[in-house]
């Protein structure tokens, strides 16, 4: 059972009338991993989520969250699943402290009220009234509601849009704390840094597909990415090339070299960030829509 | 079954604690009623067959303000701001939710028809209930057909702004139409014939044999058959048309 993986995803479709939104996602997340949905806007980043979190009915494919089809909101499921949306409000009229105690009362076996405040950044505000909340107060906010009942998964969909570096790195250190944890977190970004630095696992996704799986350091060793080899001419010239099989250019370059008694001054041979990466991959989305197989 | 009971007492718990903490809200359930009671008091100052009408039909509307207006101005509210999605994400039922709403809406509506009541019997000499069962019968049937169509009406309106805009246009023709300020029956026919499909002419109705005429139950079923007509469209249409989140564009 621990072994099953928190979210499995075949195939799924999901269509508004004549948009296809999601064509065709598979993905796994296993239990304790942190696992991210890196695309532009209009992805399907949150469509694919909200699947999941089972506030859509998916058009086609199989779906299974912690063993559940979550289309038909089965309340176990919801008991052990924490949802921190892309924007949503809460009751202005009550403080901190009295919502984080009020969702804490809708779960069976809830966390702390106390540890949840702390472990959100939130004890400087637990009494004031949701509604005077700043931008990142009220993030935290949403953290807090989606932990305090304690789950095993939590959904964070762009948990950081709109925030200024200082809060981003807050609300970094707090969705840390989370997989420390050992929760399943799913989240989605559009910040490739910030998939860098949370996830175990990244997937590319463009026009409702994936493009590329893998963890952030791996993600360019696939098919479509190239070594780049560079150095620096005899008449000072830095040159670069990218190739898929380093090993010849570099013969050809260091006999040629050797040949002449001179060395290769600069000499690197770098393989393309996740930056490299997402940037080719997204804005070729149709070449590389071809290759989404692997 | 009693986890859902409690959790419809701690949401009815919230939504009280939230209710008094917003002055704005509580002034348009409490006050703006009682302002109706005493100037229409004062007009009608003397004449106490036009008190008997006016007592009763702020009742009436009372019922109306706490239910019809209190919801579907919230259901709108709360929609927007995505308080409604954020919910359907717990483990909160929508039963214990929606039952913890109509409790809060209940115990509004019974404060406040227990002022005008109160003010009605001390200041306008219109006396206390004839019949208490048939007040609670009648008020009961009205809080449900309301609070229904309150919800429902919610589905139809596209964004908070525009809220008071639809609830007004129904609310306001409806008062005047359903007689709660006159007897309705002295109203020229064809309105007549409007106000007799509309559920708060009926209520006011009941309301009136209950307060103060003290007929029998017998001669007001039909009103509460209208109420109870209303009252399932209601909830068929909040049912049907009900959604957690604001549509979007």
């Amino acid at each position: 059972m621990e072994s099953a993986p928190a979210i499995l995803v075949r195939d799924l479709h999901k269509s508004y009338g004549e948009v296809h939104a999601v064509q065709g996602i598979d993905f796994e997340v296993a239990r304790g991993e942190v696992f991210g949905l890196l695309g532009p806007n209009g992805a399907g980043k949150t469509t694919t989520v909200e699947v999941l979190e089972g506030y859509r009915e998916r058009t086609s494919g199989i779906v299974s969250v912690l063993g559940h089809d979550p289309s038909s909101r089965p309340r176990a499921l919801r008991e052990r699943v924490g949802i921190v949306l892309q924007s949503s409000g809460t009751y202005r009229h009550v403080t901190v402290r009295e919502l984080v105690t009020h969702w804490a009362g809708l779960y069976r076996a809830p966390r702390d009220v106390d540890e949840v405040i702390g472990r959100a950044g939130l004890r400087e505000c637990e009494d004031v009234r949701a509604r005077r909340l700043s931008g990142g107060q009220a993030r935290r906010l949403d953290f807090a509601l989606a932990l305090v009942g304690d789950p095993e998964l939590i959904f964070l969909d762009e948990p950081t849009t709109g925030f200024d570096p200082a809060a981003r790195r807050a609300a970094w250190e707090t969705i840390r704390a989370l997989a420390d944890l050992g929760k399943t977190v799913l989240l989605t970004t559009h910040y490739l840094d910030e998939a860098q630095a949370l996830c175990d696992r990244v997937a590319i996704v463009k026009d409702g597909r994936i493009l590329a799986v893998g963890a952030p350091s791996q993600l360019g060793v696939g098919a479509s990415s190239r070594y780049r080899v560079s150095w620096r001419t005899e008449r000072g010239e830095l040159v670069a090339r990218e190739t898929d099989d380093p090993t010849a250019l570099l013969h050809q370059l260091t006999s040629a070299a050797l040949a002449r008694d001179v060395g290769v001054r600069d000499l690197s041979v770098t393989r393309p960030s996740l930056e490299d990466v997402y940037l080719e991959l997204t804005a070729s989305g149709e070449a590389a829509g071809g290759k989404a197989a692997w | 079954m009693s986890d859902v009971l409690a959790l419809t007492w701690r949401q009815y718990r919230l939504e009280r604690k939230m209710f008094w903490r917003n002055p704005s809200a509580a002034f348009f359930n409490f006050v703006l009623p009682l302002l109706f009671l005493a100037l229409f008091g004062a007009v009608f100052a003397g004449s106490q067959t036009d008190l008997n009408v006016i007592v009763p039909g702020i009742a009436g509307m009372s019922v109306m303000t706490t239910t019809f207006v209190a919801l579907a101005m919230n259901m709108v509210f709360l929609r927007e701001q995505g308080v409604l999605k954020r919910l359907r994400g717990t483990p909160l039922p929508s039963g214990a939710y929606l039952a913890g709403l109509a409790a809060h809406a209940l115990t509004n509506t019974a404060l406040q028809l227990s002022i005008v009541i109160g003010v009605g019997a001390l200041l306008f000499g219109v006396g206390l209930p004839e019949e208490w069962f048939m007040l609670a019968v009648f008020v009961g049937a009205g809080v449900v057909a309301f609070a229904a169509l309150g919800v429902a009406l919610s589905h139809a309106i596209p964004n908070f702004d525009s809220a008071p805009a639809y609830v007004n246009a129904i609310f306001l023709p409806v008062i005047v139409l359903s007689g709660v300020f006159y007897d309705a029956n002295h109203a020229p026919t064809f309105l007549r014939d409007i106000a007799q499909a509309l559920p708060l002419t009926h209520l006011v109705d009941g309301l009136s044999a209950a307060i103060v005429t003290g007929a029998p139950f017998a001669d007001h079923v039909s009103d509460l058959v209208v109420i109870l007509l209303w009252g399932t469209l209601g909830v068929v249409l909040a049912v049907r048309g009900f959604t957690w989140e604001a549509r979007r564009g």
